[in-house]
């Protein structure tokens, strides 16, 4: 192992509308060849930033304050722009988080890959085709051939990543930095992409600098671990001291909210079953006066039971099809075919106007905290508003938010505000307001803390489950993080390519999956091998 | 305000700004400043501008004071603008709103007779309309409007559909609201800015298109108009050009203080692009 | 454990994609041409006077008898949906009927004028394509430097000015104080030139008309170019091409400039039908015997028969402006030839 890259005192500077004057103060770190150092934090942290500097890729309003990055003992910020451009590419690589929107989808991959040969060497077509072709075999892309002449829109993300992966390692650079590059693809493609990494980066003895925010991939990939906080690094060290007994307080909060992969320790309900669906129906596609069009089965046959008082867990990676059920049981689209009782009342075959008197029953909470709430309206009339549209009055409905308010967690006074004005774990807050305005019996929960930052997530969860107790909610969540399932689901359904491929009691599908998919879900799960410790101080949650 | 703040930023933008005042004040000053028939004889025809000191933009081929027919046809102008757009935005929004909010059905067919509109040349359709209805002011005002719908529309339907399926669209409706007041309540204002920026194209294309019928004397004679006055001074232009030339430049710096104001609102709406 | 998906197997030729694309989206143009036939012909119903009546104007009157027998020569006593059959079977085949005003039929009336239309808007169209694309470049390149200013300024006083105004002012310039170019007409008449002295004096006689159809559109295609290149060069793949080490006038040939053109190609398309609007006033400033004119004329001497010939060919002409823009798109865009839009 020899020093590779050393960062010393780095401070960026952020333009003087940003909301603090430094997105990095005086972050030291080291990296050395053959290891892999995880860089980790919460959103707004400076980790991206801290990436982007060193290869100074920054914005043009945001720029290097103070400090050294030492590549091999070259300082890079003295660089003229021309020499730092042979840097890039050929002894820093870079893979970022967008697999859809980081590659050029006008070009092939064969060519966006052979750029990086194009630019850096003098190699003639023949041997940049031949360079390729290793590279994409290497990457464990199926048919590198193919995969060579192909757009980037006719690759999965997975696939796309790959090849994000071949590019950046095309020159065998030192220093690899890869940018969150598991964040926006499903836990099992993930899982292989970390292997990938680690096995390149051990084959080529590379240095990788690794950007993430979730703890389970860091106890998967890393070697040492420096944890961001606001722009500082706040503690650093050998994964296993961290992640195990970590010193400073906030890492110690963070490694608190990660939920465990153990179904939490609680009475299973045994209420009377409330909700039935059965062989529930439905089918995307366009009839087109000219032939049809292609036809995507979303939902086949799913038949599910919710019990009074319980957690029924919907988990799935995306095309799984959980997030279309959740819509047509809200009867947000209409399914095609199956049916869908609440206490007896088929609810698929109810009018229109049936149908609004009866929605009240059952409600939902989504997962964008800024997509579900209209910009351009007060929070409060947007928790009024099912109550008013029902004939309350606006004064009374308004007064029924603001004890909502206080019931979530939230100033009662706040009602008057724009949903800009409050931060993502608030909003999701509101959200669960409104779908409570109406005192539902069912709360259907979209990926509701999926968008969150790990300990904000926590903090949710926690409401969303003494609500649960409280309002005596059945409650039916839908997620792609078996953590999450673990820690507030009774009972499980495994969802694949709109079908359940398996049921049963949370603990038993965790400790003991039996469907093959459901057996590569659970293997997926990054760091499932590690306990996160009982912290003996409470976490430290900013207040609200 | 933030944006309002932004708008008074850019240069462009209050020039802009300070134009559409401008015209805006030669029209209401007209009738205080010149109470006679701007159509009505006033002096000795073709006189160069400040030869007479009454004339000091000149008169016309027919002896008519065209300082007077600036300042009135800056009513026409401006009248015709916000008439013609208002028709076209509004009509634009329905079709655009509906057509994106139901899908399916409804809007293939909507979408399909807005193609119709934007294959058949807008300006022919006008003409068109012009030969069958006549070309009385609120005829071509209408007219103007009619031809003008399909791009708003088309705007809207996009906006209508990448918001339709929003999850704020969704909790409206399992809130119990319907269709009317998710398409009017929840989602159009949501989709309004484009289409209020886009209002300022409108605008500076029915001033244009309005101009150019009344070039080609398709327009209300009885009305003072800009483009009118260009086209009594062609049969002129080898020695008197400056009756084309004076109303040419009124209606350009009309049209222009439109885009101005609409490109700065764009910038004022859209934030991310100063972050530059 | 399964590796993710196959690769979906390509197009086996690309043309054939391109080309079962554009076809695609023609047919979808069909309904369109046939909802504008069916409109321009109700309209005209409404019209006060029939090509006899107008034709009557022209001779100065005619005794009932003989009006009569013009009226069902014409198969104007026919009820209105019967007419409209009429017309759109004899379409099919070709024929647009016959023009009382010109004494032969609309077709030819139409093949007479229409070459010089084709002509003014090819030229003007290629002159606001590249113009606008190599100024927007440059603008987007310097942005928010004085070469930026220079030419975004420019843009919009040509977006503002009107093109009859455009026009005439050039015509002062040009033609009248200078004695550069000709004021007006399509070609030298009488002067007996033929080959390529016949082909040069029609280029210098459509200097100004073309310059100015096109330069209301080249400032749009400038706008949208430069606005579309910054857009563009915010993107992540973008970025990508930074950090493999690119150098900037590569990103911008190889990466964004391909990238920026899709939205310009649409919009060009969408244009093709305001250009011929715009014909019918720079023929008419001048003096050119196209379309645009021909159109004016019809109006003016209610010659419905040649002015719903024009509108079809006119739409016509729209569409296959559009076939010929989908099938660049589709080139230009690999997304598009599956997606089928």
């Amino acid at each position: 192992m020899s020093l590779r890259l050393a960062i010393d005192g780095l401070s960026v500077a952020l333009p003087k509308s940003a909301d603090r004057p430094l997105a990095l103060d005086s972050v030291s770190l080291t990296l050395s060849s053959n290891e892999i150092l995880c860089l980790v934090g919460e959103s707004g942290s400076g980790k991206s930033t801290a990436g982007r500097a060193v290869m100074r890729l920054l914005p043009p309003s945001v720029r290097i304050a103070a400090g050294k990055i030492l590549l091999d003992g070259q300082n890079l910020p003295d660089l003229p722009e021309a020499e730092m451009r042979t840097v890039r590419g050929a002894r820093i690589g870079m893979i970022f988080q967008e697999p859809m929107t980081a590659l050029n989808p006008l070009r092939t991959i064969g060519d966006q890959v052979g750029e990086v040969f194009r630019v850096h060497t003098t190699l003639t077509r023949a041997e940049i085709a031949e360079r390729v072709q290793t590279l994409l075999t290497e990457v464990l892309i199926p048919d590198p051939v193919a995969a060579a002449k192909a757009y980037p829109h006719e690759l999965s993300g997975g696939q796309r990543q790959r090849a994000m992966i071949a590019m950046a390692l095309a020159l065998e650079p030192a220093v690899l930095i890869a940018d969150e590059p598991t964040t926006a693809l499903d836990v099992t493609t993930q899982a292989q992409i970390l292997k990938l990494i680690r096995d390149l980066q051990r084959r080529h003895g590379t240095a990788v600098l690794f950007i993430t925010h979730d703890f389970g991939v860091v106890a998967e990939i890393a070697d040492r671990v420096a944890v961001m906080q606001a722009g500082r690094i706040v503690e650093q060290g050998p994964a296993e001291e961290v992640l195990n007994r970590p010193q400073h307080p906030y890492t110690r909060s963070l490694i608190a909210a990660v939920p465990p992969l153990a179904p939490a320790d609680r009475p299973r309900p045994d209420g009377a079953v409330q909700l039935t669906v059965q062989d529930l129906v439905k089918t995307y596609g366009r009839k087109g006066f000219f032939g049809t069009g292609r036809v995507t089965h979303a939902v086949r046959g799913v038949s599910l039971e919710l019990r009074r008082g319980a957690t029924l867990g919907i988990v799935g990676e995306s095309g799984s099809g959980k997030s279309t059920l959740a819509r047509c049981l809200a009867r947000l689209i209409p399914a095609d075919g199956g049916s869908l009782r609440l206490d007896g009342l088929d609810l698929r075959t109810l009018s229109g106007r049936e149908w609004r008197r009866e929605s009240r029953r059952m409600q939902m909470v989504f997962q964008d905290p800024f997509g579900s709430l209209n910009p351009r309206r007060r929070v409060g009339d947007l928790v009024a508003q099912g109550l008013t549209v029902r004939g309350l009055s606006r004064s009374a409905a308004l007064e029924k938010a603001r004890e909502l308010f206080g019931l979530v967690g939230l100033d009662p006074q706040a009602i008057t505000r724009f949903p800009h004005e409050f931060s993502g774990g608030q909003r999701q807050r509101i959200g669960l307001a409104r779908a409570l305005a109406l005192e539902p019996e069912i709360l259907i929960a979209d990926e509701p803390v999926s968008a969150l930052d790990v300990s904000v997530q926590a903090q949710v969860l926690d409401l969303l489950e003494s609500l649960r107790q409280r309002l005596h909610l059945s409650v039916l969540f839908i997620t792609h993080d078996l953590r999450v399932a673990a820690q507030v689901a009774d009972d499980l359904i495994v969802m694949k390519s709109g079908e359940v491929v398996e049921t049963g009691p949370a603990a038993q599908i965790l400790a003991d999956p039996q469907h093959p998919y459901t057996q590569a879900l659970v293997a997926a799960v990054p760091g499932r091998h590690w306990m996160p410790p009982a912290v003996a101080t409470p976490p430290e949650y900013a207040p609200l | 305000m933030a944006a309002l703040k932004r708008y008074f930023r850019s240069p462009a933008a209050v020039l802009g700004l300070t134009l559409l005042v401008a015209v805006v004040a030669l029209a209401l000053s007209a009738d205080l400043l010149f109470p006679r028939n701007p159509l009505g004889l006033a002096g000795r025809p073709l006189q160069w501008p400040l030869d007479n000191p009454r004339f000091w933009l000149g008169t016309d081929t027919a002896g008519r004071d065209i300082a007077a027919q600036i300042f009135h046809g800056a009513r026409m102008s401006l009248l015709i603008g916000v008439v013609a757009t208002s028709i076209a935005i509004v009509l634009g929004i329905l079709v655009g709103a509906v057509s994106g909010y139901y899908g399916g059905v409804v809007d293939e067919v909507l979408m399909r007779v807005t193609d119709a509109f934007q294959t058949l040349p807008n300006f022919l359709l006008l003409l068109l309309l012009i030969a069958v209805f006549g070309s009385r002011i609120e005829t071509v005002v209408i007219a103007i409007g009619v031809v003008s719908w399909p791009a708003p529309a088309r705007l809207t339907r996009a906006e209508f559909l990448s918001l339709r399926n929003r999850e704020f669209v969704e909790a409206g409706r399992l809130s119990g609201l319907g269709d009317l007041r998710l398409i009017f309540g929840e989602i159009l204002p949501n989709a309004l800015p484009p289409v209020i920026v886009y209002a300022s194209v409108v605008m500076a294309t029915s001033i244009l298109l309005e101009s150019a019928l009344a070039f080609l004397n398709l327009s209300d004679p009885n009305v003072p108009s800009w483009g009118n006055l260009v086209g009594q001074g062609r049969s002129v232009l080898r020695t008197e050009w400056y009756v084309c030339a004076v109303p040419g430049l009124a209606i350009l710096l009309t049209v222009l203080a439109v885009s101005l104001v609409g490109q700065g609102l764009n910038d004022a709406l859209n934030p991310r692009l100063d972050e530059q | 454990m399964a590796a993710s998906g196959p690769v979906p197997a390509l197009f086996p030729d690309v043309t054939m994609a391109l080309l079962s694309f554009a076809l695609r989206r023609l047919a979808v143009s069909l309904p369109s041409l046939l909802l504008i036939l069916i409109g321009v012909f109700a309209l005209l119903q409404l019209a006060p006077g029939d090509t006899v009546d107008a034709l009557l104007a022209q001779m100065g009157g005619g005794d009932p008898v003989q009006i009569q027998q013009l009226r069902t020569f014409y198969g104007l006593d026919a009820p209105a949906a019967v007419q409209l059959g009429r017309y759109l079977w004899r379409l099919v085949q070709f024929d647009l009927g016959f023009s009382a005003i010109y004494g032969k039929p609309v077709a030819a009336v139409i093949a007479e004028r229409l070459s010089v239309t084709l002509l003014l808007m090819v030229a003007s169209l290629w002159f606001a394509a590249v113009g606008g694309v190599v100024l927007g470049i440059i603008a987007a390149r310097k942005v928010h430097r004085w070469q930026d200013a220079v030419i975004s300024t420019v843009g919009l006083l040509f977006y503002a000015t009107p093109a009859f105004w455009l026009g005439l002012m050039g015509v002062v310039v040009f033609a009248i104080k200078l004695g550069w170019l000709p004021a007006g007409g399509f070609e030298e008449i009488g002067s007996g030139k033929t080959g390529l002295l016949r082909a040069l004096d029609i280029t210098h006689h459509l200097v100004l008309p073309t310059l100015t159809l096109g330069l209301i559109f080249l400032s749009i295609y400038l706008r949208i170019m430069r606005a579309s290149m910054l857009e563009v060069s915010t993107l992540d793949f973008v970025r990508t091409a930074r950090a493999k080490g690119v150098p900037d006038g590569a990103i911008v040939t190889r990466h964004i400039l391909r990238n920026a053109l899709l939205p310009l190609v649409t919009l060009v398309g969408l244009h093709a039908g305001t250009m011929l609007g715009g014909a019918v006033v720079v023929e008419s400033v001048f003096t050119l015997p196209g379309l645009g004119r021909l159109a004016y004329e019809s109006v003016i001497q209610r010659d419905l028969n040649t002015l719903l010939g024009i509108v079809f060919i006119s739409a016509v002409l729209v569409i296959a402006v559009n076939f010929v823009v989908d099938l660049l798109y589709a080139r230009l865009d690999p997304r598009i030839r599956v997606k089928g839009h």
